[in-house]
């Protein structure tokens, strides 16, 4: 037989997959797990990444300091690390801080990567939340030098993430030391922006995270709108402005995700516009998409989010990425395919395909996955 | 005195197909035809025409033909024929040289110097014939922010919106007033908002009865002439605009000479017949901003705060601050007016020398109010020399709400900007008054012309945000990231907030 060992391609190179992958799994009882599942799951899915990024983020991460926000920071060189740290001693009481503890594994030029737990000191103002006062010294840290970021700066949670394939990543960063309740976990195949340590994924402010799959084509848009509203778009992607899009709404608006997610991704006028005229509905729906449509996130996107509590799932309105999730017991999982959840728990109760624009939740405190439809 | 002016077009007739019809002489408002019965000839009186191009349409044998009159002076990069013709102009008649429409100098236009993006691979462009494309834009004051409470496990609104106008696409009918043109112009811009679901301005000279009954689709102005302003003007309409100022003249008023004061124009305007209706300069009680204030709510007051209140202002200097000024005085939507506006009559050398392009006038407000965290509380709307669906897209893009055209609307029902408005004798029926003219447009056809022109830049308007793989019009307003720049120095690329192509 001739022909068989003839390969397709016969230039060399590996075929050309544009995708990033996204991987989340939640204990609904709030159970913390190890590693294993959510690292092989996310391994699974290496064609879809090419990289130049990869990351995770684990809740219910450090229990013995869950009172204080845990800064994760990586430093481009020893002098903004030393200028960086007099600024936070300044700002907050330092309670620990550490190298983080780090293994040789195939990533590339890492940056110098610290933690710090911590808490605002008598410097904040009276009437700022501490939330407010953390989020701002965040973002004057990552405005100021373009040295140092800080990638993670929630309770209890915390975000590890670099320039690798996601799999080299969890080893560099020896996650198997850790467990948490909800891991979120990114492989990514950047093309717009450069693989850097800062802009791999998940990104996030406070106890928020995103992961996301996509380009948003609304980018400009929801930028200058977040800008409006104080915050500072620094790491040169798209995602970045998902993660300041839900704080702003979940935390400094106060809206649940069933709001939430219909001002990211609404309904048509043409949806809205067939409901009963005098319904509270109709009223609701059009109102939150004149008031925040500088928010609507356009373009093709699949993202999943957590905070404490609540893991969430969403993509665009006319879902041109894939979403889809599975339930196994108390374990709740979303994925960019059914084949990395198929890993890790052959079996499943429910499996589904959201549709598009439809956030399916995860949430604690009810032990349920919400589906939330139009 | 015998006049130096060269004849600035020459007519040129082809006699082997000329069949004397005569339908260039009825046709010709200015009287540039006539028939020599002797010679049995058509002939033209050069001097006398406009270049307004009705006869040759018009001509069944197309025997006309118009040409630039090639007798010229001197070559001269300063003492250029239009400089030359001015001077010589303003020595014969001792007066201020009239013009009618925009701008018509090369050098303020940018539309032309920003491209836009489109996708490639990442990110897939959307079909708008097969797919969901919104362009559906609501102006008006949107609150900071919403109050939701839960009620029974139902979300319930309990923030109360300011009124909002719903346009099906970001294009409004700009301010046209009745006066400048006939009540047949003003029917066929209301017909076709209305029938499109969009808005109409009727421009400072009142709004005549018949046409109240397309009120929903209207915008009321009040301008410094008050002319036919009173409280059922003002109730039957969508919104009110407020007009401060005008792109075509910014700081001047207005002046319709008492000839164009009919019978129906005396009564829709409250002046007597044959009176020259003036519209001075600054509306005189309107000196500051407070006084902007008063007005605004004076009017709000007038139509128990059910309408948005436009501000329009002519986009000059300082448009950034003023336009700040304008949204603290509690405006719900402010117009720029650049200085490629249109008018019916403007002094030429106002005209082109006074004011500023939108594009940047669109940027630095939009910028500022942003800056000043009030973008929310106003739209934003920008007008004066939109020519095309692309120059709507980049408008949008660069930060406004929506977009005001006139020209081109004029333009859709037969103007050729021959710029010669102010004369009231427009061949077009147009800028006219005149009973036996203004017949020449028929609103039947002119709406239906600009019902098509609407329907034709919106498909483009959808087919170019499905390029760029937006399907909703709110995320490509302000979206400066689908702009670039071709030619543009470092300093307007900045003031623009836009990239250079290849960034």
């Amino acid at each position: 037989m001739k022909g068989l060992n003839r390969i397709s391609n016969p230039y060399g190179d590996d075929k050309v997959i544009d995708a990033c992958s996204l991987f989340g799994m939640m204990n609904l009882k709030g159970k913390r797990f190890s590693s294993r599942d959510p690292v092989e799951a996310i391994a699974n899915m290496h064609d879809r990444g090419n990289g130049l990024g990869g990351g995770f983020a684990i809740y219910g991460l450090y229990p013995e300091y869950k009172d204080y926000y845990a800064l994760h920071i990586m430093y481009l060189d020893q002098d903004v690390k030393e200028k960086t740290e007099r600024f936070l001693s300044k700002s907050f009481d330092v309670v620990f801080d550490e190298e983080m503890p780090t293994r040789e594994a195939k990533v590339h030029d890492p940056p110098i990567l610290w933690r710090y737990f911590v808490q605002p000191n008598k410097l904040k103002p009276k009437k700022q939340s501490t939330d407010d006062y953390v989020a701002e010294k965040v973002m004057r840290i990552n405005m100021k030098t373009g040295k140092a970021f800080v990638f993670s700066s929630g309770k209890d949670m915390g975000v590890f993430k670099g320039v690798g394939f996601p799999e080299d990543i969890a080893e560099y960063f020896c996650l198997e030391e850790y467990s948490g309740y909800i891991w979120i976990c990114h492989g990514r195949f950047p093309t717009n922006t450069p693989g850097w340590w800062g802009g791999a994924h998940p990104f996030s402010i406070l106890e928020w995270t995103i992961i996301h799959n996509g380009e948003l084509s609304s980018y400009g848009a929801n930028r200058r709108y977040l800008e409006m509203h104080g915050y500072k778009c620094t790491m040169q992607t798209d995602t970045e402005v998902i993660a300041y899009a839900f704080d702003f709404l979940m935390r400094k608006q106060g809206f649940p995700i069933e709001i939430v997610s219909k001002i990211l991704a609404p309904l048509f006028w043409s949806e809205i516009d067939s409901l009963d005229a005098d319904s509270e509905q109709k009223r609701l729906l059009a109102a939150l998409r004149q008031t925040y449509g500088g928010l609507l996130l356009n373009g093709p996107f699949s993202i999943i989010a957590a905070h404490h509590g609540e893991m969430i799932g969403l993509t665009d309105r006319i879902k041109l990425r894939p979403l889809i999730a599975g339930m196994k017991g108390d374990f709740f999982y979303l994925s960019s395919e059914e084949s990395a959840i198929r890993l890790v728990s052959p079996t499943l109760d429910k499996v589904w395909t959201p549709r598009g624009g439809e956030p399916i939740v995860g949430r604690l405190e009810t032990r349920s996955v919400i589906e939330i439809l139009a | 005195m015998k006049s130096y002016l060269l004849p600035e077009y020459m007519v040129e007739r082809d006699h082997n197909r000329c069949i004397r019809c005569k339908a260039c002489i009825s046709q010709c408002t200015y009287g540039a035809h006539y028939y020599d019965e002797e010679e049995d000839m058509v002939l033209s009186k050069d001097e006398k025409c406009v270049n307004c191009q009705r006869c040759v349409v018009f001509c069944p044998t197309h025997a006309i033909t118009i040409k630039n009159n090639p007798n010229s002076y001197r070559e001269n990069a300063n003492w250029t024929h239009e400089v030359i013709t001015a001077i010589k102009k303003q020595a014969e008649t001792g007066g201020i040289i009239l013009t009618g429409m925009g701008c018509d100098k090369p050098y303020f236009t940018y539309w032309d110097r920003l491209l836009l993006n489109a996708s490639q691979v990442t990110n897939p462009s959307i079909d708008p014939i097969r797919e969901p494309m919104e362009l559906r834009t609501y102006l008006g004051a949107k609150p900071d922010r919403l109050r939701i409470d839960v009620e029974e496990g139902d979300y319930i609104l309990k923030t109360k919106l300011a009124p909002q106008l719903c346009i099906e696409t970001p294009i409004l009918f700009s301010a046209i007033s009745y006066g400048s043109t006939s009540i047949r112009v003003h029917e066929s811009l209301a017909r076709a908002a209305s029938e499109y679901g969009t808005l109409w301005n009727t421009g400072e000279g009142g709004l005549a009865r018949r046409l109240y009954k397309y009120g929903e689709h209207t915008i009321v102005q009040v301008a410094s002439g008050r002319f036919g302003v009173h409280p059922e003007y003002l109730n039957i309409s969508a919104a009110i605009e407020i007009k401060i100022g005008q792109g075509a003249k910014p700081g001047i008023g207005g002046h319709l000479p008492g000839e164009k004061v009919s019978e129906e124009i005396s009564r829709t305007r409250m002046i007597p017949v044959g009176t020259d209706a003036i519209s001075s300069a600054p509306q005189h009680d309107i000196y500051s901003i407070e006084d902007l204030a008063q007005l605004i709510y004076a009017l709000k007051e007038a139509t128990d705060y059910a309408k948005p209140i436009f501000v329009k202002i002519a986009a000059v200097h300082n448009s950034a601050a003023i336009a700040s000024g304008i949204v603290r005085a509690g405006a719900d939507v402010i117009v720029l007016d650049g200085i490629r506006g249109g008018t019916g009559a403007a002094p030429r050398i106002i005209r082109d020398n006074v004011g500023i392009p939108i594009e940047m006038a669109i940027a630095s407000v939009d910028q500022r109010l942003r800056e000043e965290g009030i973008r929310n509380r106003v739209s934003i709307i920008a007008a004066g020399g939109i020519k095309s669906s692309a120059d709507v897209v980049k408008a949008i893009a660069l930060g406004a709400d929506a977009v005001y055209i006139a020209t081109a609307a004029l333009v859709a029902m037969g103007c050729t900007v021959c710029q010669k408005c102010y004369t009231g004798k427009c061949p077009w029926g147009i800028a006219t008054t005149d009973p036996w003219i203004s017949k020449r447009l028929n609103p039947d056809v002119a709406s239906k012309r600009l019902m098509n022109l609407l329907k034709a830049w919106s498909m483009e308007i959808k087919e170019m945000m499905g390029g760029m793989g937006i399907n909703a019009i709110e995320s490509l307003r302000g979206n400066r990231e689908h702009l670039r720049a071709v030619g543009l120095t470092e300093t307007e690329l900045r003031i623009l907030g836009v990239k250079a192509a290849g960034e």
